[in-house]
């Protein structure tokens, strides 16, 4: 990094004061957003014509739009001309040297997570050499794939080796200039995870950008673009569910899934990014655009996440249910803790007759945070015998927090069931007593009361995720009562 | 668009400048006709008006009407009263109080339920304490319209300790014969520590002709004061109608109120409650019935601002024909309004294809000891239910009525007065087919 604006050099890295090494980096732009700067990283990413041309008009409608205020979060305002658009692949080099170099806390984290040593090393962003062969898992995964046919590789390599498959999806799912965010990544995103899965194939492996290692640094700006053909299947994951080290503010990330006819997308997140410290300083501001196509008839796109992480969570996955008897699925646990914000729910957007969706969304709220859920389901003209349901229940713990619903619900057709219920509670004096009664001590009756209310969301979860998961949440509220 | 409307009103202000009470509060409507100037008229851009476009009313040229409350004939009020009631009536004609239309009815002695106007007349001081007060925030254009054409209203003050057994009707009437005729009526109600009283807020006029009416309550209930409040819209069908009601409730009060829209081309109803002190409680109720082209707009927010306040709500739409109707029901519990219950459930009922309902019901929360929750449904008929009727033999219109009666009766079953449930049921049974059977299924 240079060392052009003091503040937001500070602000950066002052989570990371602890033990990390920041060299320069000879190979990173200047901070601040011009078009140069677009060509500049278009053409350090060796990119066809075209796609510099979709990036510009994403920046120009960019420049244009007035950032959004709209959502139940509070931060300061971002400095955009401040934060440096791209820097090459990081070669380890500035990472700590060891183990030893890295914030305690991060490490006492990890040992609470069961993570192996080899991993803690990775996640923490240490140097890794030969010690820890991944590559050579990762390329027998690739092997596997490559014989189903399935194309799982970085944005960039499907710029480069699959154009034509790029062209035709890009932005067909959220347009270069949806929103704010999405409109500021279409024009300096610098990499992401590209996954196309052909004509009747189920892809063999759980998709995880977790073993994806040789791309383990997209940066800020990710894109994601996932297309399965008809009645394929793929079920994908993102996202680990230890505190990733992360040296950028601001996470713009796109992510783009298209379900042609029989298609089925599950999609699975495990968000753990660093919320900030207990005063609220600090933390990673994330603003997602998450978009689901189900373009053909009876396709299904499943969105399960887990957000415990980031000072800032603004992230909404949504379905479109374009083609007819398709189903949406959303399946959210959010849980915020000290000074963490989130406004996050789902869109079910329901245009082709019968077509269904769940919305299951579970928020939990402890110290001085704020948790929305906010969620629209609209329900087109043409959507015979469309259906809905949708249950957002939150869990308060302590007074000083607080939990949100805003549902908002358009139904245009007579033939539609929609229905939406929402309860706000704490845990009751009741089921405490309970548990304390038969020998189970407060701690740990709170957190089985608290992963008895996220279940419904869990049991959606691939199996070794869903345990993760629940250490995970017991850890992110660790000390929330008291 | 909004511009020109703003400059409309400002011109007709100009004319309303000659009006015996428009020096009246000069600051207040010199702040109402700044906050109109510098913001107009809210676009569907504002979260609050997302769904409800207000320029089918922006784009006419409204104005006021004439100060004859003889222009409305009073067999049309007639139907308005309820004449099997004892009631005190307070008849408006064009915004305007009419002397003889109104009916005095059996109130105790110490209670004023008069013409805002004359009371100013006689003593300013009570009127101006509640227009200077809290609650008179502007928060749109419509409620700022409100302030700078202030003239007349009801003015209802129950004392301590004093109950008034009977209900206070308050019916404003718009001119049949005159097209485009404005009123901006505004209301104060205040109720004593411990008083007791019924007032029902009625809004009618011509079917035929196209008028606006915008108007403004305030209630302030003190401690343990109880207030059942109706409000029934029943405007005609080219009629536009924006209201707006700012409830404060003080310690152990409760109000049960019930909002009835039944009328107007654009209708929206605002209905705003603060539970300021521990122990208030409200119970909201409100049904809402659109046919044809109509659009209905209703919305509400209560504040828990003190620990062991309780609310209550219940609104059910029934839409038909080519019908918007849109919901928006906001809780806000503080942070230290703990043991807060707070309940909340909107259910809509779409008859036909070319009909929309738009509903939000939100919850913001800051307390964590609470009891909140909230549900929404849209639907149609229910095809078992329908199936079930059949079997028993009632052809499908019949059924078909029956059920959409008992649905709507979920809210009109809470009405206490027996005289206003009957209207109600007679204005929903009245609008649905084979009306003469179901009247057979009713009490």
């Amino acid at each position: 990094m240079t060392d052009q604006t003091p503040e937001v050099e500070e602000l950066v890295h002052k989570e990371y004061k602890h033990g990390f090494v920041t060299e320069i980096d000879t190979d990173t732009v200047a901070p601040g957003l011009n078009e140069a700067v677009i060509e500049l990283i278009s053409t350090k990413k060796d990119e066809p014509d075209w796609l510099l041309e979709w990036r510009l008009q994403a920046y120009r409608r960019w420049i244009k739009m007035p950032e959004p205020d709209w959502a139940h979060v509070h931060y300061p305002a971002i400095d955009y001309q401040a934060i440096s658009y791209y820097s090459a692949p990081k070669s380890g080099a500035d990472g700590p040297k060891s183990l030893d170099e890295v914030d305690p806390k991060l490490l006492e984290t990890y040992e609470k997570l069961g993570i192996p040593l080899h991993e803690q090393k990775m996640l923490a962003g240490v140097a890794v050499d030969a010690v820890f062969d991944s590559v050579s898992v990762a390329t027998t995964f690739k092997e596997k794939l490559a014989d189903a046919g399935v194309i799982f590789c970085s944005f960039s390599e499907a710029v480069q080796n699959h154009p034509e498959l790029v062209r035709q999806y890009l932005g067909s799912v959220v347009p270069a200039a949806d929103n704010y965010y999405a409109a500021l990544n279409s024009a300096v995103f610098t990499d992401g995870s590209f996954c196309f899965i052909p004509k009747n194939t189920r892809c063999p492996l759980e998709l995880s950008t977790y073993f994806r290692i040789n791309a383990a640094n997209t940066g800020q700006f990710e894109r994601t673009l996932i297309v399965a053909e008809e009645g394929s299947h793929v079920s994908y994951l993102e996202g680990c569910t230890a505190p990733m080290r992360d040296e950028n503010q601001l996470h713009a990330a796109v992510v783009e899934l298209v379900a042609l006819d029989g298609a089925e997308i599950k999609y699975s997140t495990v968000q753990n990014w660093y919320p900030g410290d207990e005063n609220g300083v600090g933390g990673i501001y994330n603003f997602v655009t998450k978009r689901g196509d189900c373009r053909g008839a009876d396709s299904k796109i499943s969105w399960t996440q887990i957000e415990t992480g980031s000072a800032i969570t603004w992230k909404y996955p949504s379905c479109v249910l374009r083609g007819d008897n398709s189903i949406g699925e959303f399946y959210s646990v959010a849980v915020t803790n000290n000074y963490q914000q989130a406004d996050t729910g789902t869109k079910m957007i329901h245009l082709g007759k019968n077509t269904r969706s769940t919305i299951i969304s579970k928020g939990i709220s402890a110290g001085r945070a704020q948790n929305a859920y906010r969620g629209l389901v609209n329900i087109g003209k043409r959507a015979d015998n469309a259906r809905n349901y949708t249950q957002c229940d939150s869990l308060l713990m302590g007074d000083t927090c607080g939990a949100h619903t805003f549902p908002y619900i358009e139904t245009k057709n007579a033939t539609a069931v929609v229905e939406h219920e929402a309860t706000t509670s704490r845990i009751s004096d009741d089921q405490l007593f309970y548990c304390r009664q038969r020998g189970i001590d407060e701690e740990d009756a709170i957190n089985m009361i608290v992963n008895g209310f996220c279940k419904e969301v869990f049991k959606e979860l691939p199996m070794e995720f869903a345990v993760e998961a629940q250490k995970l949440l017991n850890l992110t509220l660790e000390g929330a009562v008291g | 668009m909004s511009e020109a409307a703003v400059s409309h009103y400002l011109t007709e202000f100009d004319r309303f400048k000659n009006n015996r009470l428009s020096d009246w509060l000069p600051k207040q409507r010199a702040d109402a006709l700044e906050y109109l100037q510098s913001n107009g008229f809210p676009t569907r851009k504002r979260e609050k008006w997302k769904y409800t476009d207000v320029s089918p009313i922006t784009r006419r040229k409204f104005t006021l009407g004439p100060a004859t409350p003889e222009a409305v004939d009073g067999g049309f009020i007639d139907t308005l009263r309820f004449s099997g009631l004892d009631c005190h009536d307070l008849v408006f004609i064009n915004g305007g109080f009419s002397e003889n239309l109104s009916r005095a009815g059996n109130l105790p002695d110490e209670v004023t339920a008069r013409s805002l106007a004359s009371v100013k007349s006689e003593n300013p001081a009570l009127p101006e304490r509640f227009l200077t007060g809290p609650g008179e925030e502007i928060d749109h254009a419509f409620t700022a319209l409100n302030i700078v054409f202030l003239n007349d209203g009801a003015l209802i003050h129950i004392p301590d300790g004093t109950q008034v057994p009977a209900p206070i009707h308050v019916i404003y009437a718009t001119d049949k014969n005159t097209e485009s005729i404005m009123s901006h009526p505004r209301n104060l109600i205040v109720l004593g520590r411990q008083a007791r009283a019924t007032i029902i807020e009625t809004y009618a006029g011509g079917e035929d002709t196209e008028y606006f009416t915008n108007s403004r309550t305030q209630i302030l209930c003190q401690d343990s004061a109880q207030l059942d409040y109706y409000k029934i819209q029943q405007e005609g069908h080219r009629a536009f109608h924006i209201g707006n009601t700012k409830i404060r409730q003080q310690r152990n009060s409760r109000i049960d109120c019930h909002s009835l829209s039944l009328g107007g081309s654009l209708a929206r109803s605002d209905i705003d409650v603060e539970l300021d002190e521990p122990g208030a409680e409200i119970n909201l109720n409100g049904l809402y019935l659109a046919n044809n082209r109509q659009h209905i707009d209703n919305h509400t927010l209560i504040e828990h601002k003190q620990p062991h306040t309780v609310s209550n709500e219940h609104y059910r739409g029934v839409m038909g024909g080519r019908a918007r109707a849109v919901f928006n029901g906001k809780v806000i519990v503080h942070e230290q309004a703990q043991k807060t219950q707070a309940h909340q459930s909107n259910a809509n009922l779409l008859l036909s294809g070319n009909a929309e309902v738009d509903t939000k019901p939100e919850l913001e929360i800051y307390a964590d000891d609470v009891k909140c929750s909230h549900g929404a449904t849209v639907g149609r008929l229910d095809e078992n239910m329908l199936f079930y009727l059949r079997t028993r033999a009632l052809d499908k219109d019949t059924a078909k009525s029956l059920l959409i009666y008992a649905f709507a009766d979920e809210v009109i079953r809470n009405i206490k007065l027996p005289e206003l449930r009957k209207r109600l049921e007679y204005n929903v049974v009245g609008e649905l087919p084979d009306t003469d059977l179901i009247k057979g299924f009713m009490k």
